[in-house]
């Protein structure tokens, strides 16, 4: 029944994608509540009274809330069809560390070197750079983090396939050159243009739009 | 089965080092501890954890694992066979666990470390923001127990272990400041976990004593700063 399984998003969300796209992976059917933050919805508090954003799974009623704990609840519940994280323990402890890399170290630097201020965008920038090597370096060999397949790992840095060109755009300043980062250039290729996921892209203009006023 | 050689480094002041230690003595897996100055950074930790330079690193079959709930994790799954789960085993139950563990760590912890050096004109609204989260702490306190005495039940579990890791440091700062941060009246079921955690078996060893903080703190402030 499609009703089991409801995802609280936003329209831009990069979190929320992440959800969409390992439901879509599994084949899981459900119910998409977008919700506008500015005037968050009585539900989305009720399901999400600690953090009160998006996305939140709600399965069989229960509410499960942060991205990251999602995506492991959907691949331990769907446990079947396209596993996101490997079995064996230290593979899965990589997974895990590199999921947080890209949430707690990637994405705020990312976030400085483009949308911050003077000395700090150019520290970030820098730094930046320094950490892409280490997100290149995982690509070797392998089409997607996850190896042949798609996996926790590519869901976790999955903002980056359509993110990076608009904060780019926005700021000006270019993060990911092919010359210097061609796998990681590839693999956003990859990703950006896998087919379950091609309805699943944020409005370019409108996220330009969103960014542009960040300030 | 897991089999080789194990690994800790880091310092027995780190909350989030003691996590780990409490994570192998929960499974009873022998390690051998290489104590970690950090200034300057050996090269053991360099190499090994290349990417953040930081402790807690598991080294384990010469292989490394960082972060201290990833590596709490990789433990309760390497050493499935010994003693009890860390993670429940329900799917739901683990989001529920990981969800506290996340919201520890991202919002209320660094709550609690700025209490240390917050200015007096906004300390009263940092303690209030502090209460309604150890509000939602309590709370889920309750739900979690279901009336026994942790978070994982009858035994310590993931919640229990990264929470209750920071206890030493902050019963000591307590003592120090003369302020409690728990409180029978506000948080009753929080208060009687404290102790129990930290009295538990495989964390009462690891976790510093407040004599241990203020014996450390007195050498910090003799000692001229580094770096």
């Amino acid at each position: 029944m499609a009703t089991e399984v409801k995802l609280f998003r936003s329209w831009s969300s990069r979190y929320a994608l992440r959800i969409v796209w390992a439901l879509k992976l599994k084949g899981v059917e459900f119910e998409a509540i977008f919700e506008d933050l500015s005037n968050k919805s009585s539900l989305l508090l009720q399901y999400n009274p600690v953090h009160k954003k998006v996305p939140v799974l709600v399965h069989n009623g229960k509410p499960v809330c942060e991205s990251l704990v999602i995506l492991e609840y959907v691949d331990e519940t769907w446990n079947g069809a396209h596993p996101l994280l490997p079995k064996d323990p230290f593979a899965k402890a990589e997974a895990r560390f590199w999921a947080k890399f890209s949430d707690d170290k990637l994405m705020p630097l990312i976030r400085k070197a483009t949308l911050g201020n003077g000395e700090e965008k150019e520290e970030a920038r820098v730094l930046t750079a320094e950490n892409l090597k280490h997100v290149e370096e995982l690509l070797k060999g392998k089409k997607f983090f996850g190896g042949e397949k798609i996996g926790y790992v590519d869901l976790a840095f999955g903002w980056m396939a359509y993110l990076i060109n608009v904060l780019e755009e926005v700021s000006g300043a270019t993060l990911i050159k092919k010359e210097e980062f061609p796998l990681l250039s590839k693999w956003m290729e990859n990703f950006y243009e896998f087919p379950e996921f091609k309805e699943s892209w944020p409005d370019h203009d409108r996220l330009i739009t969103k960014f542009k006023n960040y300030g | 089965m897991a089999s080789g050689g194990v690994k800790v480094l880091g310092s027995n002041y780190s909350p989030f080092v003691n996590r780990v230690q409490i994570a192998l003595n929960l499974k009873s897996v022998e390690f051998e501890f290489i104590h970690e100055n950090l200034n300057p950074k050996s090269e053991l930790l360099l190499k090994s954890n290349p990417v953040h330079k930081k402790i807690p690193v598991l080294i384990h079959d010469d292989k490394c694992i960082c972060e201290s709930s990833v590596i709490v994790q990789y433990i309760d799954e390497a050493w499935t066979g010994n003693g009890l789960s860390i993670l429940p085993s329900d799917p739901y139950d683990r989001a529920v666990a990981r969800f506290w563990a996340a919201y520890y760590d991202d919002k209320l912890s660094p709550m609690v470390k700025e209490l240390r050096s917050v200015k007096e004109e906004e300390r009263a609204a940092l303690v209030e923001r502090i209460d309604e989260g150890l509000g939602l702490l309590e709370e889920a306190f309750v739900k979690c127990s279901k009336g026994k005495a942790y978070f994982g039940g009858d035994h310590i579990g993931y919640i229990d272990i990264v929470i209750g890791s920071s206890f030493g440091w902050i019963t000591a700062m307590e003592k120090m400041s003369g302020k409690k941060l728990i409180e029978e009246a506000k948080t009753p079921g929080l208060f009687g976990w404290v102790d129990k955690f930290l009295s538990n078996d495989a964390v009462k060893d690891v976790i510093p004593t407040t004599e241990m903080f203020l014996q450390l703190l007195a050498k910090m402030q003799a000692k001229p700063t580094a770096s």
